[in-house]
């Protein structure tokens, strides 16, 4: 199947799309003239990132891992094999949903919102669990191992390992345990273990660190089913293959719906899996603007943020040489957001190389700012998002302004003619009662109030 | 590149301290000790006069580790060390200080062990200049591969420091090789997969690792992780060319300090003489 280039073909000439991909076709490399292709990097290096800053104890497992996904890419078993639980497991492809109501404060022009929220187990974070889980029974793997801020990627890892008869250990830092008591009630429902991490920070990080720690000693029958798209090589080309489904099926869709190209992609940043798998679609459209809205927290002035392009600088963690927050020493310094899916220090490397070369532009969003479009995305549209993907909203809302100011200037086109794509990456259950206590719906000393105040995420 | 631990030019021109130790050792027919040390646990002086210790009561090589916020190959007691440092103050420039203030007061070869990040921050050139400046052997390497070495080569070279690279016992032969070929002074044989931490007995793979670095042209292999005793110690004395204890050392600083690292220290050096066959 060849996919058209940057012009837009009449509305639902390319309505096969969707369909064709979750047979497990991918649509062949269109980039534009003269520019080398962006998609499909495979990896080790993305310009100067990525890489394998790894213990040598690890690195025949990296290799075994890299083989396996090498030939399971290329087998056709495995890849129907993830197109028939994309489709009958986690009900794809996701709809794309146009937010009529939402766009009204977004200068007019038109949204419209991947939604991711409605996969099985509420996230994108389906896409890759499945991709790897699978990986990790083709490598005869009987014990997957997975690190959770929240507990989002963990449930979704948990759920992964039942589905396949898996052994599984979620490291989890203790103090998010205590807080998201009810996700780890979640994931032992689903059979898994959940060990606090009561070491260093004891934030997601350090849950990374103790998951790698368990990965030296068991790598003979375990997999590391990381969640983001960080990491040692092969883990972010091998992340963004199986989140690349989410730009594949939106640029189908949005060409379906209005015939063309959009104007702009937006997908809020942690460690950046959902937005990778979103702009990966895009990445070769040169006409389509690409936004990464990072956790600025309390406001990257006050050094409680997680805005790690927007304000780090390049180092090594967790076995990639990327944009890492880190004071003079080097030593890693501890994010803050109220997303805890967007805590993190770190950045996938990919984006820090489409950062340096200008492809996807970085900007922080504050807590304020994402928790607005949160309230925002439930009373227009009916839809409670995650707090993650309201970061994305908040910054489509940014984007729409600006594409309206431009319109207003230029003659050829209105606003109301600009399309913007936002990934919704999560639904917002989870956050319910951390949404509550900002708005200060809850009634002083109820039950929920307490819970609510020590940061739960129901 | 070069084909052997200590075979290339630049060595010859910067004689390797590491390489000199072990084979100090190797002349009185024995191993070499190489004990470890945090930098800064409990204080940078306590590391100094702990590490003088170390040398003055057998140790041939010290290794001062880097207190890092995210140590993910070690085990809880050398991370509560380091992170007890970290949260007194510890500065990244203050190894520097460690290093002269025991070489400037013993033989002892003293490499600095660090997780890669704090090198890539100051620079590895600068990182290595100073650490040369200091009398520093050179670096042991946790997180840090041949294949993403290319600046450290560069910096070791200009500055005559051993690059002391591990091997596993996960390693495919392709790899031990590119790694004892990368590496100079020793090679670094993990025992176990795992972290560090005291272990009860020392794995059987450690024989073989050693075995594999050897045959892939290593001079001097040394073995680490989980050797906490004087037996242990004599047992690994039989087939490389240096042990290295960390583990039990730094239980040792913490409940008895300076005199309880020197009291270890000569017994664990007990175990170094090879018996005869």
């Amino acid at each position: 199947m060849v996919r058209l280039m940057v012009d837009a073909p009449a509305a639902g000439s390319d309505e096969s799309a969707v369909d064709a991909f979750l047979q497990g076709e991918r649509p062949q490399e269109h980039p534009a003239q003269g520019e080398p292709s962006l998609r499909h990097a495979p990896g080790p290096y993305f310009g100067n990132y990525g890489g394998r800053w790894m213990p040598e104890s690890l690195i025949a497992a990296l290799d075994e891992l890299e083989d396996t996904f090498e030939k399971a890419k290329a087998d056709p078993e495995f890849t129907a094999q993830i197109a028939d639980l994309n489709k009958n497991y986690s009900g794809r492809p996701s709809l794309l949903t146009e937010a009529k109501r939402f766009a009204e404060h977004a200068g007019g022009v038109r949204i419209f919102l991947k939604r991711e929220d409605l996969n099985h187990t509420g996230s994108h974070k389906i896409n890759n669990v499945l991709g790897q889980a699978l990986l990790a029974k083709r490598m005869g793997k009987t014990r997957v191992i997975a690190e959770t801020g929240a507990g989002q990627h963990g449930v979704a890892s948990a759920t992964a390992a039942a589905l396949l008869g898996l052994e599984c250990v979620v490291y989890m830092g203790a103090e998010d345990c205590r807080r998201q008591s009810l996700n780890v009630a979640r994931m032992e429902l689903l059979g898994a273990t959940v060990i606090p991490v009561t070491n260093g920070s004891q934030t997601l990080k350090d849950a990374i660190n103790e998951a790698l720690r368990d990965w030296v000693a068991n790598v003979g029958n375990t997999h590391y089913l990381l969640g983001t798209a960080a990491g040692a090589h092969p883990f972010p080309a091998m992340v963004r293959y199986f989140h690349e489904v989410i730009g594949e099926e939106a640029r189908a869709q949005i060409l379906d719906q209005t015939g063309r190209l959009p104007d702009a992609v937006c997908a809020c940043i942690g460690g950046g899996s959902n937005a990778i798998g979103i702009f990966h679609g895009f990445l070769d459209d040169p006409s389509v603007k690409i936004y990464g809205f990072e956790a600025g927290g309390e406001g990257v002035e006050t050094g409680r943020h997680a805005a790690t392009i927007t304000l780090g600088k390049p180092g090594v963690l967790h076995g990639a040489r990327s944009y890492l927050m880190q004071d003079d020493d080097g030593q890693t310094i501890e994010s803050h957001s109220i997303s805890a899916g967007l805590d993190y220090p770190g950045v996938g490397p990919e984006h820090s190389y489409l950062a340096d070369i200008g492809r996807v532009s970085y900007e922080p969003i504050t807590d304020s700012e994402a928790m607005e479009a949160f309230r925002l995305l439930c009373r227009t549209e009916g839809i409670i998002p995650a707090i993650e993907s309201a970061h994305a909203l908040a910054g489509a809302i940014k984007v729409g302004q600006r594409l309206a100011a431009d319109a207003a200037t230029g003659n050829a086109t209105g606003a109301a003619d600009k399309i913007v794509i936002v990934n919704l990456s999560g639904r917002g259950d989870k956050d319910v009662a951390t949404a509550a206590e900002w708005f200060d719906l809850l009634d002083k000393d109820s039950p929920e109030a307490v819970i609510a105040k020590e940061g739960e995420q129901l | 590149m070069s084909t052997s631990q200590d075979g290339n030019q630049n060595a010859a021109q910067h004689a390797s301290k590491s390489a000199a130790a072990i084979d100090r050792a190797r002349a009185q027919g024995r191993a070499a000790l190489i004990g470890y040390l945090p930098a800064g646990y409990p204080s940078v002086e306590d590391t100094i006069a702990a590490g003088i210790a170390l040398a003055e009561n057998g140790a041939d090589l010290i290794e001062i580790g880097i207190p890092y916020s995210d140590p993910v190959m070690d085990g809880q007691v050398i991370q509560a060390a380091t992170t007890e440092a970290l949260a007194k103050g510890f500065h990244v420039r203050e190894v520097f200080d460690v290093v002269r203030g025991i070489t400037s007061k013993t033989d002892a070869a003293v490499l600095v062990m660090t997780y890669w990040n704090p090198v890539v921050r100051m620079g590895v050139d600068e990182f290595s200049r100073r650490l040369a400046e200091a009398g520093g052997a050179g670096l042991i390497t946790p997180d840090l591969i041949p294949d993403e070495a290319a600046e450290w080569m560069a910096a070791s070279d200009k500055y005559g420091l051993d690059r002391v690279f591990l091997v596993a016992p996960s390693s495919s032969p392709e790899r031990m090789k590119r790694t004892v070929d990368a590496s100079r002074g020793f090679v670094y044989a993990v025992s176990i997969m795992g972290v560090t931490g005291a272990r009860t007995s020392v794995s059987s793979a450690a024989r073989n690792v050693v075995a594999a670095a050897h045959a892939a042209g290593a001079e001097r292999v040394c073995v680490g992780l989980g050797v906490s005793n004087a037996g242990h110690v004599r047992e690994i004395a039989e087939y490389a060319d240096g042990v290295i204890v960390g583990t039990a050392l730094v239980a040792a600083i913490r409940d008895g300090g300076v005199d309880a690292v020197a009291s270890l220290t000569k017994d664990l050096s007990t175990g170094l003489t090879r018996e005869e066959a």
